[in-house]
């Protein structure tokens, strides 16, 4: 049946990882967006917790998928869950969010595609992911960081930028091709250790937010790494499957990047609420909302957003943990919440007069960390682009 | 358990609304829209899948089911996908069966709803709107004064369902207790209706002005006798309704657009190739199944026993907010065959109007 009512395993975990948020991220937020690039060691407490990791494949055929159980009764999925735990942590920070040992977004490649092998040598490191280069944003099917299989090594040439845990991460997943004639086919991922020769970090970025997360340029020169670093086959298939694959994990990460803007949104949402109920509006649920003052009328058509972003997302991430196609889906999420995660926050600021342009509350700081989500990930507009072609069923070369 | 899938029962009843839209509804309903009228013909038929009686007991006419608002957005949405007069018409007595099966005392349920939940179609409503710009439905300015263990009602309803043909009307009134509602019978000298109401939108629909005058009604007559009612319930209730026609209209207009979308040459290629229109397509896409979804929120809270007051509050908001927004694209995507009454499109924009200043007239 479908049922919507969240089950009390949801409120649970809310509760948890509120308290965390609440008494972990919140003192620390406003230290590290000023200290930029600093490593926050208070997060060293969430070493070893196992956001992004999996269990070995137990089976004799080490190519057969790991067998997923949909979720029972009362539980919740993996992905549901996730989404929820995103939610309240970025409700506290979301670059610090960002900066959790062992949760990067190489450490999700890792645990998707990884072999029993690579789990031992690689499931325990902080894994970044190194796709976008300077000429190669949106259309990450051009890059030009080359592979080259040399006797039992890859060599890696070429540079990456917006690499997310830069500097902390002790590897990184690199987006490289092995036949640039072969197009998105050619290209695989390759783990590559920091302290391997030719393969330097060049710079940290300076960003408008998420100043908590390193964010940095890789440069590869000559880089040698070991022949079974590479992530999946290296096989060169005249069809595009392996591409396809790896831009299937964006269809489980989108709606937890969605659930990233709705933890910031709500931060913003409840800050400006607390200010307004101090200044002695109500909110009751009760008034027709032509009869309410502006701020308040305008306050619930952004709760009324924040949720429907928060149920797409959770409608994408719950399709995931049933093992169902969700491409469309979590496409939506993202693009919902992309947009409307980066207007609910410009406009509580707007709200919050002096007080949401001060440095001395943290309603500036979200309008700033908000924006990012509606950039990586893809962008909204290359969301818009997938949504558009999933329904109006046009291929990329019909509505490009 | 929790999940974003229709089990196999919600699945057959919606196949059976849906069925019924498409083999009857679809293609004669600009015509009786233009006409200003819906065939009754039509109506029984829907009446007949019987949403509105379901979980009405036996004894009374109904079928005996435990109470749905899930199978009730369920089934609204599908007519509204057809049509939203047509949704609103088929369901209208379920603004007076469904707050009676929930507050009515037991002379009340047994009275009232055995003559409009049987085989035909019997007309009973809710009169809830008043024409006035600062009109709230929780505070209606219609009062209700008690005088001598009789109330006396008084004030002017507009946007009345069906209110020319209804057997009963139940009128939200303000008591000193608050707001509550009153059964008050056709036949009833103090109750007078007037004029049909000529509407942006709803074509199809009869609603009618109701002018309450000296109207009395015995003290029994208040919904759930001495108790009364729990208003806050009913007014979430409707709330829901609400958005889930707006997830009806929605769709339906998505669905037009997007179909356009991809036929319409212009420049030697389909209009929905070029991104300026293929982003509305996507944009209407996913709010009409955030609508869907805020509306099935609230529907599963009201389900579980949950109070929905919040829920039902902010789906409603937003359902009118971005039904308004899908039917403007929607308008557009088609451009000057969007104005064109010929095409869906106006009309699913006109009666998207609706869901953002109408309450009482659908419910879950």
């Amino acid at each position: 049946m479908a049922n919507l009512y969240p089950p009390e395993a949801v409120a649970k975990i809310q509760t948890g990882m509120r308290q965390l948020a609440q008494t972990v991220l919140r003192p620390i937020s406003r230290k590290y967006d000023e200290a930029e690039h600093e490593y926050p060691k208070e997060l060293d407490v969430f070493r070893g917790l196992p956001v992004m990791g999996r269990a070995k494949k137990k089976d004799k055929d080490p190519g057969a998928a790991p067998k997923k159980e949909a979720p029972k009764e009362d539980k919740v999925g993996q992905n549901l869950g996730t989404c929820i735990t995103v939610e309240e942590i970025c409700w506290g920070d979301c670059g610090l969010m960002l900066s959790i040992p062992n949760a990067g977004l190489g450490n999700a490649a890792i645990a998707a595609v990884a072999t029993d092998e690579q789990l031992e040598r690689f499931g325990k490191l902080w894994a970044a992911m190194a796709i976008t280069e300077a000429e190669s944003g949106s259309d990450s099917g051009s890059i030009s960081t080359t592979a080259e299989l040399v006797g039992d090594e890859w060599v890696l040439n070429g540079e990456k930028i917006f690499v997310t845990c830069a500097d902390r991460a002790d590897c990184v997943v690199v987006w490289a091709t092995v036949d640039k004639s072969a197009g998105k086919a050619g290209i695989k991922s390759f783990v590559v250790k920091k302290g391997t020769p030719g393969f330097t970090l060049d710079h940290l970025e300076h960003k408008l937010g998420i100043r908590a997360s390193d964010t940095g340029t890789f440069v590869l020169n000559n880089c040698r790494i070991p022949k079974n670093n590479i992530l999946g086959s290296a096989e060169v298939k005249t069809r595009t499957d392996g591409f396809k694959g790896v831009m299937k994990t964006f269809d489980n990460t989108r709606p937890m990047v969605a659930a990233m803007a709705v933890g910031v949104a709500r931060a913003a949402l409840d800050f400006t609420k607390e200010k307004l109920e101090e200044a002695g509006y109500v909110f009751d649920y009760a008034k027709n909302p032509n009869n309410l003052p502006a701020v308040v009328r305008e306050w619930y058509m952004m709760e009324a957003n924040l949720e429907a972003m928060r149920l797409l997302a959770w409608r994408a991430a719950w399709m995931a943990d049933n093992q169902e196609h969700n491409n469309l889906e979590a496409s939506m999420s993202k693009a919902k919440s992309g947009r409307y995660g980066t207007l609910i926050t410009q406009r509580c600021c707007e709200i919050l007069g002096p007080l949401g342009y001060t440095r001395e509350f943290l309603a500036e700081k979200w309008m700033r960390d908000s924006k990012i989500l509606d950039i990586f990930e893809g962008t909204g507009q290359i969301q818009h682009l997938i949504i558009a072609r999933n329904v109006l069923h046009f291929s990329s070369g019909e509505l490009k | 358990m929790f999940s974003f899938e229709l089990d196999k029962e919600q699945k057959m009843i919606r196949n059976s609304y849906a069925e019924l839209v498409k083999k009857l509804v679809a293609d004669t309903i600009h015509d009786q829209d233009e006409a200003g009228a819906l065939d009754p013909k039509t109506i029984q038929k829907a009446w007949e899948l019987g949403v509105s009686v379901s979980a009405v007991p036996e004894a009374c006419g109904g079928m005996g089911m435990p109470d749905s608002p899930m199978q009730s957005a369920i089934c609204l949405e599908e007519l509204a996908y057809g049509d939203a007069s047509f949704a609103i018409a088929v369901t209208t007595p379920s603004l007076f069966i469904s707050p009676l099966l929930r507050y009515g005392t037991e002379a009340q349920k047994n009275a009232c709803l055995p003559p409009v939940c049987g085989e035909t179609y019997v007309p009973a409503t809710l009169a809830m709107c008043e024409p006035d710009l600062a009109f709230d439905a929780a505070s209606p300015k219609c009062r209700a004064e008690k005088k001598n263990g009789a109330y006396i009602l008084s004030g002017v309803k507009c946007f009345v369902p069906k209110a020319k043909d209804a057997k009963y009307i139940l009128v939200a009134a303000s008591t000193d207790q608050g707001p509550q509602l009153f059964i008050v019978s056709a036949d009833n000298p103090g109750l007078k209706v007037g004029d049909r109401e000529k509407t942006l939108g709803l074509y199809a629909l009869d609603m009618y002005r109701v002018t309450l005058e000296n109207c009395k009604v015995s003290a029994a007559d208040k919904l759930g006798g001495d108790n009364g009612c729990d208003y806050a319930d009913v007014l979430a209730r409707s709330r829901v309704g609400l958005a889930a026609v707006a997830a009806g209209i929605s769709r339906a207009s998505f669905e037009f657009a997007r179909d356009y979308a991809k036929k319409r040459e212009q420049f030697g290629a389909p209009i929905g190739t070029k991104q300026s229109v293929a982003f509305m397509v996507a944009e209407m896409a996913y709010e009409a199944d955030a609508i869907r979804l805020m509306c099935w929120k609230a529907a599963s809270m009201l389900e579980a026993g949950k109070p929905a007051v919040r829920e039902a509050y902010l789906a409603r908001m937003y359902a009118g907010e971005m039904a308004m927004k899908i039917g403007d694209y929607g308008v557009q995507v088609l451009g000057g065959h969007g104005y064109i009454r010929d095409y869906p499109q106006e009309r699913y924009y006109r009666n998207a109007r609706g869901i953002a200043i109408l309450e009482g007239v659908a419910t879950v």
